[in-house]
């Protein structure tokens, strides 16, 4: 016992881990309209979102599970759709005579990645590769908490902390020792939205963060309320059996 | 009166009868779980466990044949299957969600009804063999939920099915050929995937065939119970409609959980990282199996050796085999062993903080406790059970079922 608590008071008070800090680093909650019970999107937050994905994300993320005719769910009309998607130069083919070729995106087209590969994404952001943002929500740990915070989380580095050459300080990025290849792209003013809504750093990285969490899930909403009706048969279901039970074993008393 | 009663038979009844005469499997089954065995009246609810393990077991049967309609074991495409079943396929990720959580509800049921069987010396003759069916299917379902892991090909699929082969790797002389056959070649890649998959296809019919021996190993002696005495044929019920409702009361309730976190937190028990594809080239800078398993990953690392430490894990798992021997009491239920009541809590509270440690670096504090946690666990398996057992005073049997329920 002794052994015990002697280890335990030397594990309090020796340094723990970059990893061990790394896990306990507090992401701020914030509020979600998807979480709860009955959380759904909120689709205009969502169309925001979008846009701060295609004219800041998307010039290094790819969204390789989006299709454009998937964004019919963020309330624009298959018109809408179709005509975003035409803005778009998509490789088809090959043609009959054996050549690939360009033409204008359709709604059953998936977003074009910014880099045709690997090596060209990595040549192009100094040898780091920016991930694939489709499910990145549900790859971290922390979730929507922690996509948002990092893209708030750049401060000065610490005195004492060497950095890498051109890497950036981030207090969440907990995963890589704090150094990040990406610098801070959601800025106060980076996006304008058309509705006028606010574009503060905060709120842009919010209505982008909310956005990626659709990406990720796009199927919360029809989850949410299967389950409330599936909860509610279950539970008729549960409470009849009981009641049925008591009655069958009433027939023998205890 | 005789005569009166077949003139007046439906056509139903008779095609019944003519059919029955010929497969008699309704009488069969009322006699498996029918009104043709009696159960003891006393069992509580405990009891449920091992029918709501039996319905999760269908569950993942029938979840898992869609999800195998529309999964591609291939290394360059299982990823992006799974997220299609996500996405495009008609309540795919209702299938998916109720699949991979129902692996864990699965080992809740499982364990619960263990440690039923720990608490009630269910293992004891005459019920060795009905026990030793338990290990095996429990084996079984561990093998099957591992393989299970790997398939969507993610980032703690691979490297969990890189650590957990690579295992075998320290037995002498056969280690190498093993993990070389498990691989299906010289790291895991194609063709182990591939075999995984066909695997986690066919254990789980493996799973049913254990159960039907299970069940009928149960079937001799009939069901253990609370007080762990002999029931007496006035001290029983027949298990349909006694038992029939109680267990259907009991999955309900079972669901509600299990439903909750389906629909409403359905990655909780998931490693975050198994939503980044699988990456030979990084590793993870914390690999962790499901939590099903972390008991069982605690007592491997608790071992500096790695030949004695993976020993020691399949053991962890192999003395129970042995537990009817090594538990010299006679006396089944806790109940009535104030001793080893006590030290079976301790028992249950050394599990969850193996459970716990499995889940930390294993470095420091979580090092120490885990070395401790499963020191207790063989020093409980190996040294108290039969120690306890000889040494222990039980409390005076009742002398039968309805004694103990009427106060004698």
């Amino acid at each position: 016992m002794r052994k015990i608590v002697l280890a335990a008071a030397l594990a309090a008070v020796l340094p723990v881990s970059g990893l061990n800090a790394a896990e306990e680093a507090v992401l701020p909650k914030q509020d979600w309209t998807f979480n709860g019970v009955f959380g759904k999107f909120d689709k205009e937050q969502l169309q925001r979102g979008f846009q701060v994905y295609k004219e800041v994300c998307s010039n290094c993320h790819s969204l390789k599970y989006i299709a454009f005719r998937n964004l019919e769910a963020l309330g624009y009309s298959d018109e809408q759709v179709k005509s975003l998607a035409a803005q778009y130069q998509i490789e088809d083919g090959p043609d009959d005579s054996g050549d690939m070729f360009k033409r204008k995106g359709k709604a059953s087209d998936y977003m074009p990645k910014p880099f045709p590969n690997e090596q060209a994404a990595r040549a192009s952001n100094g040898g780091a590769l920016p991930p694939d943002l489709s499910l990145i929500v549900k790859a971290r740990e922390g979730g929507p908490d922690y996509v948002y915070n990092l893209l708030l989380g750049y401060e000065d580095a610490p005195a004492d902390m060497k950095m890498a050459p051109g890497m950036n300080y981030n207090k969440y990025f907990t995963r890589g020792a704090f150094q990040l290849a990406m610098a801070q792209q959601v800025k106060d003013g980076v996006v304008t939205f058309a509705d006028g809504s606010p574009n503060d750093a905060a709120h842009i990285a919010k209505d982008v963060t909310a956005f990626l969490a659709w990406t990720a899930e796009p199927k919360l909403e029809a989850r949410h309320s299967t389950g409330f009706r599936v909860m509610l048969y279950t539970l008729l279901f549960t409470v009849l059996a009981y009641f049925l039970k008591r009655r069958i074993w009433s027939r023998i008393g205890h | 009166m005789a005569t009166a009663s077949t003139a007046q038979k439906s056509t139903w009844r008779k095609i019944y009868e003519w059919h029955e005469s010929r497969l008699p499997i309704v009488t069969y089954l009322d006699h498996v779980v029918g009104t043709k065995y009696p159960a003891p009246r006393n069992l509580n609810y405990f009891w449920n466990f091992g029918f709501i393990a039996g319905f999760m077991l269908l569950v993942m049967i029938l979840t898992g044949v869609f999800l195998a309609m529309n999964y591609t074991p291939h290394v360059t495409l299982a990823f992006d299957s799974v997220e299609r079943i996500m996405r495009d396929v008609n309540y795919g990720w209702l299938m998916r969600y109720l699949h991979m959580n129902g692996a864990s509800f699965f080992f809740i049921a499982v364990y619960i009804h263990i440690f039923r069987g720990l608490y009630y010396g269910s293992y004891k003759a005459p019920r060795e063999v009905l026990w030793w069916i338990g290990v095996l299917l429990l084996l079984a379902m561990m093998a099957t939920a591992f393989m299970g892991y790997v398939l969507p090909w993610g980032q703690m699929s691979f490297w969990g099915a890189t650590v957990i082969t690579n295992l075998f790797s320290a037995l002498p002389v056969v280690g190498k050929s093993i993990v070389t056959l498990l691989w299906g070649g010289f790291s895991v890649d194609n063709p182990t995937l591939n075999r995984f998959f066909a695997l986690h296809f066919l254990l789980p019919f493996v799973i049913v065939g254990l159960i039907v021996l299970h069940i009928w190993a149960l079937h001799l002696p009939g069901s253990n119970n609370p007080l762990g005495i002999e029931a007496t044929p006035a001290d029983k019920v027949p298990f349909h409609p006694y038992y029939t409702i109680k267990d259907t009361f009991g999955v309900g309730a079972f669901l509600l959980v299990y439903f909750a976190v389906v629909f409403w937190a359905p990655n909780m028990l998931g490693d975050a990282d198994n939503y980044i594809p699988a990456n030979p080239l990084v590793t993870p800078a914390h690999i962790v199996p499901e939590w099903y398993f972390l008991p069982f990953y605690a007592i491997l690392r608790a071992i500096p050796n790695k030949l004695i430490g993976v020993l020691a894990m399949f053991g962890s798992i192999l003395v129970l085999f042995v537990l009817p021997w090594l538990d010299t009491s006679r006396i089944r239920s806790a109940t009535f062993r104030p001793v080893y009541r006590v030290l079976f809590w301790v028992f249950v509270a050394d599990c969850a903080l193996l459970t716990w440690c499995g889940a930390q670096l294993p470095e420091g504090l979580p090092l120490v406790l885990g070395r401790v946690g499963a020191a207790w666990y063989f020093f409980h398996m190996l040294i108290l059970m039969p120690v306890v057992g000889w040494l222990e005073t039980p409390k005076p049997l009742p002398a039968s079922i309805s004694q103990s329920v009427t106060g004698g």
